[in-house]
């Protein structure tokens, strides 16, 4: 056990876990982030993607060791009410069906916009090829990303 | 207006509202713990200080809001929009004013409380109007008593009640109070569908806002205190079985509280009891992560008992049971052997599909917590009811000691409606006699059966010499279950006609997936009916209108089960909608056409090379299920459908060795993905007053067929097994 000092969503949080704790579970159990979804364990689904500093990484196999003092942002973080450009964009496409996976989509998307304010059809399909939607919102998802690129600043 | 019998007497009235009102009261301590599915505060009304339940689906507050229960799981088909819309329409009540609760399970008050076979809004079309129409008219009974007048002296709209022939009004909100000790009338009167003002609209996702903010709505989100966390392991193979494994040095491991084996046997199980495996090493502990070091630490004696298959042998009993296998079910018209011989051309050929599994994005999970006398479950499934059943089984404890809440579920597909993992995290917190949850690995997931079935069909058709279809003949063999529906089209529509549904034997568990047997029946018959339409050399539309044509003028055989007009409807918006038949330099355009689960489909796929490589660029979707009730939702269920039927014929298989499966994780086990989803996908609904059917399913199966003819079109190869890209093809 390690002692960790991290900072979430502009907070500091210290934690005393295993180093080799996926930041996933640091967030999920430890924090009761549970915006952060699992659902591969192995990097192929995206659903547990977060930022770390401007990039979305996926928290399954970052350990907590590994983030030192990078700023983390959670999907709970990404904006005070609810209202980030990405956010607003998919409710208005109303984009999930299940919805499970969508935080990992959303913040995926968010990272690529604020990379990229106005991405082609294959930068979108590229940055959010990671990110697998079971229930295939993939075409709202497009239109999502289309809307929130030609909205507000990201 | 339509008058309809009410279904339910006071008394049964008395005994569910007290029932909900308990229910209403775990509702709250929800609220405190971890907020799953706490309502969405309505945007122009205050909090109320007072709620009166009206019924059981319906609870007014004193401001106005209201409250409606949907009562079915919510696993990405939106019937937690869709289904208290149709109760808001009928009850007369802003759409601004009502905030949505999932019910519990409540066998006395709700009907049908499941999710399958796209039948929430088909089975539960009348009861939700008629719960909303009962609350309406005893509001106005209740106003007719205040002012002394009689309910055809009132009218209601939106939420308030007025006086025909005078000056006042009041509002639901005020009058609730009052309308809850008004008698529940025997008979209601319905809005004519063409009154309908929310139905038929579009009104987005009620959970939208907490989903895009990342709050706890799921199963595996939930936590209460002191709840522990639990795994499990099974065995690796299908034929194997535990028999004792490392347990005190797995109890030894940092975060490990405890670690056993359980066996979830239960008498005289159901068909939703379908499971791998019965015996499992179970683990329990305070973190995730822990649990799964400990479960890769895990060395255990797994014992085989049965048969280890691998996918060579499954192909060989599939290739066997089609020529000598036991028939199922089947249908003869006229003399196929004859006419074959006679016919001037005939055409065969050999679909197949691969096992495949589920996959929801949210892994198997479910809280626990039984005691001496109760039990409390709460997470992911499709049928609660049965999940109730045979944790009662299990436990052997009374239904009536027995709870089961529904969290919003990371997606369905036919995998949660069976309720293993729910037995299982009840028999883990028996064991350790606290509250659980039991949480799945993705691999746990992948590997534990209740997979698609395989499945091998053999198409055969004859034309005469003026290219007319005279014979028809399929033969489908799947493990467990044959893929064949013999009653369905081109049943009815072809003078000489076979169909035989064959099964062959399996130890791999499998179970309903996503539009059971029609997800591989439709890709098949409607790939055959493109190439037997090129043979005859006619429009593949123009083809099977012809058919339709022959079984609503002429039908061959004493029934058949689809309503021709509604089947050659779909095809002839989706023909106008798309412009069929217009040239479009560079589209290659592929068609199909299918009815299952009561809704009709025809789906036109246009595909264009870019690089060499085949892009689908627009899906023209036409769809007739009756009355839409949430335009837009149903248009994005439907775009799923489609996407989902792509990914699956395209990528996606499981396949064995030695009763092992292959694919494990995503890694593996390849999913669709962004890029290779089509570019649009447009969804048209014929308009019409039947009562609704479900859109669920509906979608899926004639994506299959539209792609692989618009493939064919674009690549001049025709696909016949899937994946597809096992036969070097890639979209996207």
């Amino acid at each position: 056990m390690t002692t960790f000092n991290l900072n979430i969503n502009g907070q500091d949080r210290q934690i005393e876990v295993d180093p080799s704790t996926p930041m996933l579970w640091v967030l999920r159990d430890h924090f009761q982030l549970v915006g952060t979804k699992y659902g591969c364990g192995i990097a192929q689904c995206g659903a547990c993607t977060i930022h770390l500093g401007d990039a979305a990484v996926r928290s399954c196999q970052l350990p907590v060791s590994a983030v030192g003092d990078q700023a983390v942002t959670t999907i709970e973080g990404l904006s005070e009410n609810g209202d980030h450009p990405v956010q607003k964009a998919w409710l208005e496409v109303d984009v999930p069906q299940c919805g499970y996976c969508q935080a990992g989509q959303i913040m995926s998307a968010s990272a690529l916009l604020k990379q990229n304010p106005s991405p082609s059809d294959e930068e979108i399909d590229s940055a959010m090829n990671g990110n697998i939607c079971r229930c295939g919102t993939y075409t709202r998802i497009k239109k999502a990303i289309k809307t929130a690129s030609n909205s507000e600043k990201v | 207006m339509t008058q309809i019998k009410t279904h339910y007497n006071r008394r049964s009235f008395i005994k569910v509202s007290a029932a909900a009102g308990g229910g209403m009261l775990i509702g709250f301590s929800w609220l405190n713990s971890c907020k799953p599915n706490s309502p969405e505060l309505a945007a122009g009304v205050a909090v109320p200080n007072e709620w009166f339940e009206i019924n059981g689906y319906i609870k007014i507050g004193d401001t106005g809001m209201v409250t409606i229960y949907s009562p079915n799981p919510e696993i990405g088909q939106n019937v937690r929009t869709s289904m208290p819309m149709i109760v808001a329409e009928e009850l007369d009540v802003p759409w601004e004013n009502v905030v949505v609760e999932q019910a519990p399970l409540n066998t006395g008050w709700y009907q049908n409380q499941f999710a399958g076979g796209s039948l929430s809004i088909r089975l539960s079309w009348n009861a939700l109007r008629m719960a909303g129409a009962t609350g309406r008219r005893m509001l106005l009974e209740a106003a007719a008593k205040e002012w002394g007048l009689t309910v055809n002296d009132l009218t209601a709209d939106q939420g308030v009640i007025k006086e025909k022939n005078g000056e006042r009004t009041i509002s639901y909100g005020e009058i609730a109070s009052k309308a809850v000790g008004i008698e529940v009338p025997k008979e209601v009167e319905l809005k004519r569908p063409k009154d309908f003002t929310l139905i038929g609209t579009s009104v987005k996702n009620v959970d939208g806002k907490k989903i895009v903010k990342g709050e706890p709505l799921f199963g595996l989100d939930f936590q209460r205190d002191g709840m522990q966390l639990a795994m499990i392991q099974h065995p690796p193979a299908f034929g194997m079985t535990v028999k004792d494994f490392n347990e005190e040095e797995i109890k030894n491991m940092p975060g490990v509280k405890d670690a056993f084996i359980i066996d979830t046997t239960i008498k005289e199980p159901g068909g939703f009891d379908e499971k791998g495996f019965l015996k499992l090493i179970a683990i329990v502990g305070d973190s995730t992560w822990e649990l799964m070091q400990a479960k890769k630490a895990i060395k255990a004696n797994w014992e085989t008992i049965g048969a280890l298959e691998n996918s060579k042998s499954h192909l060989q009993s599939l290739e066997k049971a089609l020529v000598s296998g036991e028939v199922q079910e089947s249908r003869k018209d006229g003399n196929p052997d004859a006419a074959f011989k006679k016919a001037a051309k005939v055409i065969e050929r050999t679909y197949s599909a691969p096992f495949i599994a589920h996959n929801t994005l949210e892994p198997m999970n479910f809280f626990a917590h039984v005691t001496d006398d109760s039990a409390e479950l709460i997470g992911p499934t499709q049928t609660p009811e049965a999940l109730e059943g045979s944790v009662s089984k299990l436990l052997n404890m009374p239904i009536e000691n027995i709870t089961v809440y529904m969290t919003r579920i990371g997606g369905g597909f036919g995998r949660r409606l069976y309720v293993h993992f729910g037995v299982e995290a009840a028999a883990i917190s028996k064991k350790i006699g606290g509250p659980v949850k039991l949480i799945y690995t993705r691999e746990d997931d992948m590997t534990q059966g209740t997979y698609r079935p395989t499945y091998r069909s053999i198409y055969k058709a004859g034309l005469d010499e003026n290219n007319n279809l005279i014979a028809f003949t399929v033969k489908g063999a799947g493990l467990p279950e044959g893929p064949v529906f013999p009653h369905r089209f081109p049943a009815g529509a072809v003078e000489n006609y076979s169909a035989e549904k064959i099964k062959a034997d399996t130890n791999v568990t499998t179970g309903a997936w996503r539009a059971p047997s029609s997800n591989f029946t439709a890709g098949a018959e409607q790939s055959f009916l493109d190439e037997v339409a090129e043979l005859a050399g006619k429009d593949p539309i123009d083809f099977r209108l012809e058919l339709f044509d022959r079984a609503i003028k002429n039908p061959v055989g004493e029934k058949y089960e689809y309503e021709a007009e509604r089947y050659a409807g779909v095809l002839k918006l989706v023909k106008e909608k798309a412009n069929w038949g217009e040239n479009l330099p560079d589209v290659h355009r592929g068609v199909a056409a299918y009815f299952c689960h009561s809704t009709y489909v025809a789906e036109v796929f246009d595909i264009v090379m870019e690089n060499s490589k085949p892009i689908i660029k627009k899906v023209w979707c036409a769809v007739d299920c009756g009355i839409v009730v949430n335009n837009d939702g149903a248009k994005n269920i439907m775009q799923g459908g489609v996407i989902d039927g792509i990914g699956h014929s395209m990528y996606s298989q499981l396949t064995f060795e030695n009763g092992v499966p292959q694919q494990m994780n995503f890694d593996s086990y390849q999913l669709i993905r962004n890029s290779q989803a089509p570019k649009e996908i447009e969804v048209f609904f014929v308009e019409n007053e039947i009562d609704p059917t479900g859109l669920g399913e509906p979608g899926l199966p004639p994506a299959m067929a539209a792609l692989a003819n618009a493939l064919y079109k674009a690549t001049g190869q025709r696909y016949y097994h899937q994946p597809f890209m096992s036969e070097k093809q890639v979209v996207g």
